[in-house]
């Protein structure tokens, strides 16, 4: 409980420096905002009742202060474009992006984490070899290249699934599978190295010699303590999964975050920048103290604090 | 006249202290005989390279010639590699893609690798609040997805080939500075950088000719597996059309402009692609390969 309050804790000092990296997004932004709102008509009079209305003629400190209340109230801005609320944009769309991210991560736990562990198993033999090489080609491709070439495949020329996304779990396929396969080939990568190295312990020894099966070995001995760093790069995966996200929602045509954020750059719409980028960001660090306490709950040497 | 006897001290307390005979450069003769991956990998590289340097010599026709009879014509003897949508050359293309893609890969590597190596020297070395201001931004830099937070910044400066420099110099310091951070923590703690503080070295002198040097062959690593990443996330943003703008070619920009004939002419899209896979592959083949001979604890975390 202790340990829980303790990374708690050690997460708000990053939460406060995104808030402010944010915050301060908008203000070294050439161009006035107001201007920006009010397009091309605009009056003196209109400026000024703007400025006022946006709380822009007060102090910078009481503005970030104005921001960080609004936050707490759940109000990320007001777009630009739309005029409707950001944080209601961002909960139209994270539906799409969460469904995504989840069927994503699934694949790439599937694939990664079994080719791994049969990689390690058949060490340096051609089915390792074969493996490895697919996972250091999975970590290569940029995520546009499996989106563009399983649409191609897939969509086009089989016709298996739905060219584009309509959000339900066929047409999700493609999108999830081109979003997981990075991280598939590091989670790959990452198994077969610690599961290798865990199987020279004495321990691992101790278990054949008793005369457990080999496969008994590995699942009940070697692969709990061998998947202890996989889950700390999986959560630190969580980062560039929503990047990739950026990419696949935009061939794909899902209308998620990420693709709220391209949408938002070619309207110049900055609070729905700003509210994506912070939710976004949010949500990695919410997964990183996750991980963070899965792993400590897993593993009893820090579980007992040391 | 101290400083350099002070840094002879260094270096042979340092050979006999981790007990190594060879040097750097014999390191890299041994990975290149014992591991042709890396090897092959370090050729790939240093072809493309000459390819980009000398490519106004080697290209059949001009950067941006355009040739409207001849539009997203197939492989021919004249256009080896076919034509895009302008009918432009995608051989010729591809050759002043590598300029711009491999400039926009090594650049921000390199600003990373000096605010790295600067902001993690500072944070183990002087400790206290400089440690956690420092450590703190790295965290919230490495929370915020790169991707976006490249976008963000291409949207504020404005798109051009120095504001990508900065945007993915930006997303990619911290690991850098972590790493360093660390190893400056235990190298601090070593007799011979006690020896030098005793004698009254400066701490800039510390940081920089004692414990600096001793991070080389894990900054090498580090910079060698930068450089994919950043061709990755430029080429990311010019598929998005927020990073390179045309009438410059780069990899990325190149396949944004053919992925609206992906169903008529998916080449136009492949080739570019499987030109990033490659030398990403070459740059991760050649790091790993680096790592192993460089850095044996860095593979064994």
């Amino acid at each position: 409980m202790k340990q829980v309050l303790k990374r708690l804790i050690g997460a708000i000092p990053v939460l406060i420096g995104v808030v402010l990296l944010i915050f301060l997004m908008l203000r070294v932004i050439p161009g006035n905002p107001v201007l920006t709102l009010l397009g091309e008509h605009y009056s003196d009079a209109a400026i000024e009742r703007l400025t006022l209305s946006m709380g822009l003629d007060k102090p910078i400190l009481v503005q970030f202060f104005n921001y960080v209340i609004g936050l707490f109230q759940g109000d990320l801005g007001t777009s630009y474009k739309y005029s409707r609320a950001v944080s209601e944009m961002i909960m139209d769309a994270f539906p799409y992006t969460l469904k995504l991210a989840c069927m994503g991560v699934v694949f790439a736990w599937v694939v990664g984490l079994t080719s791994g562990i049969i990689a390690a198993i058949r060490q340096n033999r051609l089915l390792d070899r074969m493996f490895m090489g697919f996972a250091l080609m999975g970590v290569s491709m940029p995520v546009f290249m499996t989106s563009l070439f399983l649409q191609y495949i897939f969509a086009f020329q089989l016709k298996w699934f739905p060219l584009t996304s309509t959000g339900s779990f066929i047409s999700m396929i493609l999108p999830a599978i081109a979003l997981g396969w990075n991280s598939a080939g590091s989670i790959a990568r990452m198994t077969r190295s610690s599961l290798i190295e865990v199987m020279q312990a004495d321990y691992i020894d101790t278990a054949k010699a008793k005369g457990l099966f080999k496969a008994a070995v590995i699942m009940k001995h070697a692969l709990k303590n061998s998947l202890l760093p996989v889950i700390t790069m999986m959560a630190l995966q969580l980062a560039s999964m929503l990047s990739g996200a950026v990419i696949t929602e935009t061939v794909f045509a899902i209308p998620g975050i990420g693709r709220l954020a391209t949408t938002a750059i070619g309207n110049r719409d900055m609070p729905v920048l700003q509210g994506t980028i912070l939710f976004t960001t949010v949500i990695v660090i919410l997964g990183n103290l996750l991980a963070d306490l899965l792993y400590s709950a897993l593993d009893p040497r820090i579980r007992k604090g040391n | 006249m101290d400083e350099v006897k002070a840094m002879d001290f260094n270096t042979e307390n340092l050979s006999s202290q981790i007990g190594e005979k060879d040097g750097i450069k014999e390191k890299l003769w041994r990975m290149c005989r014992q591991n042709k991956l890396a090897a092959v990998s370090a050729i790939v590289i240093l072809l493309i390279i000459l390819l980009a340097v000398f490519a106004p010599v080697i290209a059949p026709y001009g950067e941006s010639d355009t040739s409207l009879t001849e539009r997203l014509a197939g492989p021919s003897s004249e256009h080896i590699l076919g034509t895009d949508y302008l009918g432009r050359d995608v051989f010729t293309r591809l050759l002043y893609g590598a300029r711009v893609s491999l400039v926009i890969g090594v650049m921000p590597s390199i600003i990373a690798l000096v605010v790295g190596v600067t902001l993690g020297l500072l944070a183990g070395y002087l400790g206290g609040w400089v440690d956690y201001v420092i450590m703190r931004v790295a965290d919230v830099m490495l929370s915020i997805p790169s991707l976006l937070l490249a976008m963000v910044v291409m949207y504020i400066m404005g798109t051009s080939v120095v504001t990508l420099f900065i945007a993915l110099s930006l997303t990619s310091w911290a690991s850098v500075a972590r790493v360093v951070r660390s190893q400056t923590l235990s190298l601090k703690e070593t007799e011979y950088v006690e020896a030098a503080r005793s004698i009254g070295v400066k701490r800039w002198t510390i940081m920089f000719r004692h414990i600096m040097p001793n991070c080389i062959p894990s900054l090498i690593v580090l910079f060698t597996l930068n450089i994919p990443s950043a061709i990755l996330s430029e080429s990311s943003l010019s598929f998005l059309g927020i990073g390179v703008q045309p009438p410059s070619a780069s990899w990325g920009l190149m396949v944004n402009e053919a992925k609206q004939y992906l169903f008529t002419s998916p080449w136009l899209c492949l080739i570019p692609c499987l030109v990033i896979m490659v030398v990403v592959l070459a740059f991760n083949f050649l790091g790993d390969g680096l790592r192993d001979v460089l850095d044996p604890y860095m593979k064994k975390q």
